[in-house]
């Protein structure tokens, strides 16, 4: 089952590429553009399916190259139709130019994102040819010219999660404990443009340890909050002030912020379909944009794209499969039978309408269109059994998301690969600025 | 946003019913004498909001000479433009929610309800009216205070003149409250807007309001409006709505105001504002882009300033700014000596609570050698949307800025019975103790009846329970405070280490 769901997972970073300039597209959705996040995924996953035999190394190394040149070479003015400035990048850009879209904002996370990415393709295509050479230059001269300090502007010189060259920094409030571990590591690594180590204490001066259903962690609603530094940095066994204070790591957090994702899917307080013990996964993902219904006596909404979350919401019953395949590096015990339930869900596909409308059918056959995939509820970005269509049969009708997120596939090839052989993790354990970076915000143990 | 001027005070003040009229009878009486002055007393309080009521009646019922000046109208904002009538109207506001979600509760309402804004506004004041008796100006008399109504002014270190009367005290406490804050949007005043002290004069429901202010009266305001039909916005300059809120608790805050149909717009400004076809048009701002909306009113709320101008502080050598408001030392004491100031006028948390257990502090220090300092005190205070969230202490962030490690024990209200069974289950009660201890530092509270619930804790805080031993107090059950109580098991149980699990074994396996 992993071996299908991490190879099919890589697959759409072999289908959803530009090859010219290494751009992937978000979704498998027409007109979707680039996401820098998901190149930086694409960057991590190509030593992966080297590793395993997907693709031939000079393949990957290609691709890596085309990528690495585009961004080099890439519209840095920061004008409103470009590609970014100050090293950083828009997080959308068009597929073939390689221009901002979607007026969206210059991304930090996602630049950290994109950044990691090139440092572990670094790391791994480390033979003296010419290209491969190149490959490394080119990923190191791309870390060193992001002004990690420029983007300082939150609260107590904490890293601000965009700009816009029409507004100037976007003002979130976006501070710890959330996804921004790996772009602190990277930002305080930097040798050209470091951030200050206050800033690090600005970001987790808003991080919260609670004892939530006898569980003691802290506190982050959506699951990637979670996961994502994790699919690059090997937590175990390094600890930084907070996490010695608190006698725990990062990796352990994360195990049990897991388990309280569980727990609450257990308590299923406002009564989603389909919510138990092996049915859980509250994260950032796509879901039902359909008119409010009755739900367990309440009037539900339904959000879209949105960061869902446990204990607090937003939650609108929908499921983030990928979070559940990264969760079994965390909590394997609780992660492989729901991970088994998801995959084993036989469906048949009837149209779509937004999402995919889905209907769960024993044993009948006629008047179906085709059987889904296994493996395609683990795939699609969410899904819902409370927002399914109406039925004329007896079938039971589950909301699924239409194609594919690349975030999604990203986070299945890296995690899985964590879980089967640490690639990732030995990878990114001998990059130096990582290294330093992680020291410099306080982590020390283990491996550091 | 920079302030620009006040609102003005009326001169007199029309009242718009029977029961405004009992009210205003009480609270600023027309035609009233004030008093002969006494030659000197032992203490003057300038205005007579809850900080200058708590003392005038304190000190007076210990026997001092007492003069209590008020420009405007007694009780201040509490009575008449903010706890009182706003509370009533939430109470309404709880009822429609209620209503639109019967049947969940097997009630079979009727297809479409009516709602009497009418209604609600007279039963508004008739309890605002009823409140004023209390402390009205003829009770006030019979106390033995000596109430004066006009403006104060003072004329030295020791004297004061009320409209022409001289008066002089030994020792004097300023209370004169706060002002809401304009914020300075062009076109704003001449569209015309409300603020707390001129919405609970509105004699129709706004067919739009759009509410300029995202902490606790803007959250309130906008809540009601909208459960009474409204067709609601609120506009605030942050991510989040309550900034002094821990960030769960405003984002449920924030979940609430959606559900209950309000337009939110954070991390938005109003940059412009002018009338057409009747209607008030508002150009809002959020990261570079503009939208413009049209509505009927505008509420302002974002925040408040003290109301430090024409008392001619200068002449009795009282220091103060336009922010601060009059400059206290933790003991409420002026720069003179014999001054003293309590509530909004001097106090970063403006609350009614703050201001009672100011004024008492400034009786006992002023008049009797008391050396008490304000911030000795533990004062928990709420907002009152629905959930309410309340809070008492050191909030988690405070705690961890001052590197106290802290860790919270959280009960979801899903997993407390009462709430389940009660369908009151947004929210969350977490208390926040000092890591390796059952020192209670804080807590946060969201719930429907989060004021009442914080009031448990507070007392546990003043009275040095930790939360340990909360879990020995036997509480009545199915109860929402019942909460409280899981959270100190929940305390109780992290002392269950695997040692002490396997020494319990033993002994019992002897």
């Amino acid at each position: 089952m992993l071996e299908s769901l991490q190879r099919t997972a890589f697959d759409y970073f072999l289908k959803q590429t530009n090859k010219l300039n290494g751009l992937v597209a978000d979704t498998t959705r027409a007109g979707s553009p680039a996401s820098i996040a998901v190149i930086g995924f694409a960057l991590s996953a190509y030593p992966v399916a080297v590793e395993r035999g997907w693709i031939a190394r000079d393949d990957a190394v290609q691709r890596s190259l085309s990528t690495l040149r585009f961004f080099a070479g890439s519209d840095q003015s920061g004008a409103v139709i470009s590609t970014g400035c100050h090293g950083f990048y828009f997080h959308f850009l068009d597929v073939q130019t390689g221009l901002r879209m979607w007026e969206s904002e210059l991304s930090s996370i996602d630049t950290a994102l994109l950044i990691a990415g090139m440092l572990t393709a670094a790391a791994f295509f480390d033979r003296t040819t010419p290209a491969e050479t190149e490959l490394r230059l080119l990923a190191n001269f791309l870390y060193d010219r992001v002004d990690w300090c420029w983007a300082q502007h939150e609260v107590g010189d904490a890293v601000a999660l965009g700009w816009k060259p029409e507004c100037g920094f976007l003002n979130y409030g976006w501070r710890g404990y959330d996804e921004a571990l790996v772009l602190y590591a990277l930002g305080l690594g930097s040798k050209t443009h470091p951030l200050t180590t206050a800033s690090f204490e600005a970001w987790t001066v808003t991080y919260q340890w609670e004892n939530l259903y006898g569980i003691e962690f802290l506190v982050g609603g959506p699951l990637f909050v979670h996961e994502f530094s994790h699919a690059w940095i090997d937590f175990r066994g390094i600890r930084d002030r907070f996490m010695r204070e608190k006698n725990c790591d990062y990796f352990e957090n994360s195990r049990r912020a897991v388990q309280v994702q569980r727990q609450y899917a257990i308590r299923n307080p406002r009564g989603f379909a389909g919510y138990g013990q092996d049915c859980w996964g509250l994260s950032a993902g796509d879901g039902p944009s359909i008119e409010p219904r009755t739900v367990a006596g309440r009037r539900q909404t339904f959000y879209g794209y949105a960061a869902r979350g446990a204990p607090w919401g937003p939650d609108d019953g929908t499921i983030s499969g990928s979070s559940v395949v990264a969760s079994l590096v965390f909590a394997p015990e609780i992660a492989w039978p729901a991970l088994r339930l998801m995959f084993g869900r036989k469906a048949a596909q009837r149209g779509a309408e937004g999402g995919e409308q889905v209907v769960l059918e024993s044993g009948q056959q006629s008047g179906l269109q085709h059987v889904l995939q296994a493996g395609r509820f683990v795939h699609a970005s969410g899904f819902n059994d409370s927002a399914g269509a109406a039925t004329a049969d007896d079938g039971i009708s589950v909301w699924l998301s239409e194609g594919e997120f690349g975030l999604d596939q990203g986070m299945i090839v890296l995690m899985i690969e964590n879980f089967r052989s640490g690639l990732l993790w030995r990878l990114t354990r001998s990059i130096p600025c990582l290294r330093a970076g992680l020291k410099r915000a306080g982590f020390r143990g283990d491996w550091l | 946003m920079p302030a620009s001027t006040f609102a003005a005070i009326p001169d007199t003040v029309q009242p718009s019913s029977v029961e405004d009229a009992e009210r205003l009878n009480n609270v600023s009486p027309v035609g009233w004498r004030n008093p002969k002055p006494l030659s000197v007393y032992h203490l003057l309080v300038i205005g007579a909001g809850p900080a200058g009521l708590v003392a005038a009646r304190a000190a007076a019922a210990l026997g001092a000479d007492v003069a209590l000046v008020e420009r405007h109208q007694i009780g201040g904002d509490c009575l008449n433009d903010g706890c009182i009538p706003s509370k009533s109207l939430i109470r309404t506001g709880r009822l429609l929610a209620d209503m639109r979600n019967a049947t969940n509760f097997g009630a079979v309402p009727p297809a479409e309800f009516a709602f009497d804004f009418r209604a609600a506004m007279l039963r508004m004041r008739r309890i605002t009216a009823r409140i004023s008796r209390n402390d009205s100006a003829m009770n006030l008399a019979r106390a033995g205070i000596h109430l004066f109504f006009g403006t104060a002014r003072f004329t030295g270190a020791d004297t004061v003149d009320v409209d022409g009367t001289a008066l002089r005290f030994k020792k004097a406490m300023i209370a004169t409250g706060s002002r809401s804050m304009l914020p300075d949007v062009p076109g704003l005043a001449e569209a015309g807007f409300l603020t707390n002290e001129t919405v609970f004069d509105l004699r129709v429901l706004p067919k739009s309001l759009l509410v300029i202010g995202g902490g606790p009266l803007g959250c309130e305001l906008a809540q009601v409006f909208a459960r009474f039909g409204s067709r609601t916005l609120i506009s605030h300059s942050e991510p989040l709505f309550l900034p002094l809120e821990e960030r769960d608790a405003a984002q449920m805050v924030s979940d609430a105001l959606a559900r209950d149909g309000v337009e939110i717009h954070l991390n938005s400004i109003a940059t412009k504002v002018w009338m057409e076809g009747g209607q008030k048009v508002v150009e809002l701002v959020n990261d570079g882009n503009t939208a413009t909306t049209r509505v009927d009113h505008i509420l302002t709320g974002i925040g408040r300033v003290p109301a430090v101008h024409g008392l001619n502080l200068e002449a009795a050598g009282v220091a103060w700014s336009a922010e601060a408001g009059v400059h206290v030392d933790d003991f409420l004491r002026t720069s003179n000596p014999r001054i003293f100031a309590a509530g909004d006028v001097c106090l970063e948390t403006r609350f009614t609570n703050t201001a009672a257990a100011s004024a008492r502090i400034v009786v006992r220090n002023a008049l009797f050698l008391g050396r008490e300092r304000m911030s000795a005190l533990t004062i928990p205070w709420c907002t009152y949307t629905d959930p309410e969230v309340a809070h008492v202490g050191l909030y988690v962030k405070e705690a961890r800025q001052r590197r106290i490690p802290v860790k919270t024990f959280t009960i979801p209200m899903h997993d407390v019975d009462r709430a389940i069974t009660d369908g009151e289950e947004y929210g969350f009660v977490k208390i926040n103790v000092r890591e390796g201890s059952d020192k209670i530092l804080g807590a946060t509270i969201v719930a429907r009846h989060a004021g009442e619930m914080i009031n448990s804790i507070s007392l546990a805080m003043v009275a040095g329970i930790g939360l340990r031993e909360l879990a020995h107090v036997v509480q009545a059950y199915p109860t929402q405070g019942a909460a409280i109580r899981q959270a100190a098991d929940a305390c109780v149980r992290t002392r269950l280490t695997p040692q002490k699990f396997r020494l319990a074994r033993r002994w019992l396996r002897r």
